[in-house]
């Protein structure tokens, strides 16, 4: 194809220079020219949550993101959550204690959704916890770990 | 998904300018136009990116009413104190719509030209024949699986359901859309498909929406919207209804009344009929059961969504009941 663009993506806190078609999302950028393979592609079309990411601090979703659409913003994967050789990161910690998972595939999805379902103030009860995660599907049902987890980091967070 | 190319125009009259040129198709939120490319549905050429122009995500709330900027998204829109004070009904017809993620993502102009989740629209390569898709084509909806389909305001081209939810609330309070040179009114704004079901919306080439106004009034103040659906979150409506209630000083009687409903019909549903009914009068349960029948007039129910026609008149009857307190 000869309609590539170069763009900058800056992701987890690095530019990264990129020569793609504008049709690229975000999620294939991530996977298969920077192998951040940590972000899931599930469904590929806005249903399942596997794929969020933050942009500039927000959860989304990275497969109806164009890539092209984020330069010049920020990019955050769940490889960026806490840096190498650090601690876990609160919401990852909460995950691990209360085993708030089963085949894994959606897990970056809802750490990365829960981060900012803490961060936003929509953490308060599990009703609430609830509504807030209804994005991020489980097929495995993991989900009354999943809320305790939630929970855990939200009150260890405040 | 077909490629296309990309451009990010620097100001709204230039975004005016590319978006008139055939193949162009206006990128905010993604939500839906990357959705529908991926299903065949879309196929843009050229993708006009207007999410980075400045000035157009703004919430203005005053004496007058609110004024949102196109680009302002869902969840900024939902989460603003001034809409949930003064429009509780646009905030909770937000925050009860698709998912957090999505809702930060998606814009307010967007969100009122999302595109029907008819099954028969959406699958092109599976259903060739789509009135909406494909002008003359037939309808394959029809006789099809119809339980997610409109009872009201569908024609023998069309019975898809609009999905929304805000263009519910925002036409129970006579929003308007602001396109640059005109302003129309949101209900007007959003056609039914009579014989040209691909005629969705009063968009004409190169307009794009910058503003969403909603007058101040007493019975938006009072308003709830009220979602019923198969699941109890991240999901359509089955019957929705935005309602707002003004009482006269005694606190009973009925001064002015709004009542819009979502998920059974081809565009967001005002029901006059209701209003009319129970204006001047008391609000109490009968009376209140009796005139949300009236919703209904007209219904075409399909062989699957029989069940809307009774359900709708149940749920704008428990919200008018909720909104006023007696429920």
């Amino acid at each position: 194809m000869s309609n590539k663009i170069d763009i900058t993506l800056n992701v987890n806190g690095r530019p990264e220079a990129l020569q793609l078609e504008p049709r690229v999302t975000l999620l294939d950028a991530l996977r298969e020219q920077l192998g951040l393979n940590g972000t899931k592609k599930g469904c590929d079309q806005g249903q399942c949550g596997a794929c969020t990411v933050h942009i500039d601090g927000e959860r989304v979703l990275a497969c109806l993101t164009l890539a092209a659409q984020v330069e010049g913003r920020e990019v955050t994967t769940i490889e960026g959550l806490s840096k190498p050789g650090q601690k876990a990161h609160p919401v990852q910690a909460a995950f691990l204690e209360q085993d708030a998972f089963q085949c894994g595939y959606c897990t970056p999805g809802q750490i990365m959704s829960a981060v900012s379902c803490i961060r936003e103030g929509h953490a308060g009860s599990d009703e609430e916890i609830r509504e807030y995660m209804s994005g991020n599907l489980c097929r495995c049902g993991a989900y009354p770990h999943i809320v305790a987890a939630v929970r855990q980091a939200a009150e260890a967070v405040q | 998904m077909r490629d296309f190319t990309y451009q990010r125009p620097a100001s709204l009259a230039e975004a005016r300018n590319a978006a008139a040129l055939p193949g162009a198709m206006l990128l905010a939120g993604g939500t839906t136009l990357l959705d529908l490319a991926k299903c065949g549905v879309a196929a843009p050429e050229t993708v006009i990116d207007i999410s980075h122009l400045p000035g157009l995500a703004s919430i203005e709330v005053g004496l007058q009413g609110a004024r949102i900027g196109a680009l302002a998204k869902m969840s900024a829109v939902a989460d603003n104190a001034g809409i949930i004070r003064e429009f509780p009904a646009v905030s909770e017809a937000l925050w009860q719509s698709a998912s957090a993620q999505l809702r930060n993502m998606a814009t307010i102009g967007g969100n009122l030209l999302q595109r029907t989740r008819c099954a028969y629209f959406r699958d092109p390569s599976g259903f060739p024949a789509c009135n909406k898709r494909n002008p003359g084509s037939g309808c394959s909806a029809l006789g099809g699986v119809t339980r997610n389909h409109a009872v009201l305001g569908a024609s023998p081209s069309c019975i898809a359901t609009n999905p929304g939810d805000l263009a519910v609330a925002l036409v129970a309070f006579d929003a308007q859309v602001e396109l640059g040179a005109r302003t129309v009114a949101l209900e007007d704004f959003l056609l039914t498909p009579g014989d040209h079901p691909e005629r969705e919306t009063d968009l004409r080439p190169g307009e794009i929406i910058a503003t969403v106004s909603i007058p101040a009034s007493v019975a938006a103040r009072r308003s709830t919207y009220l979602k019923v659906r198969d699941r109890q979150s991240y999901e359509f409506a089955a019957a929705s209804a935005a309602v707002g209630i003004e009482f006269e000083p005694d606190g009973r009687t009925i001064r002015d009344l709004r009542v819009a409903l979502g998920g059974v019909a081809t565009r967001p549903w005002r029901a006059r009929n209701v209003e009319d009914a129970l204006k001047g009068k008391v609000l109490e349960p009968d009376a209140v059961r009796r005139a949300s029948l009236l919703a209904m007039e007209g219904a075409i129910a399909q062989a699957d969504n029989h069940y809307k026609i009774e359900l709708a008149p149940r749920v704008v009857a428990r919200a008018l009941l909720k909104t006023g307190e007696l429920a």
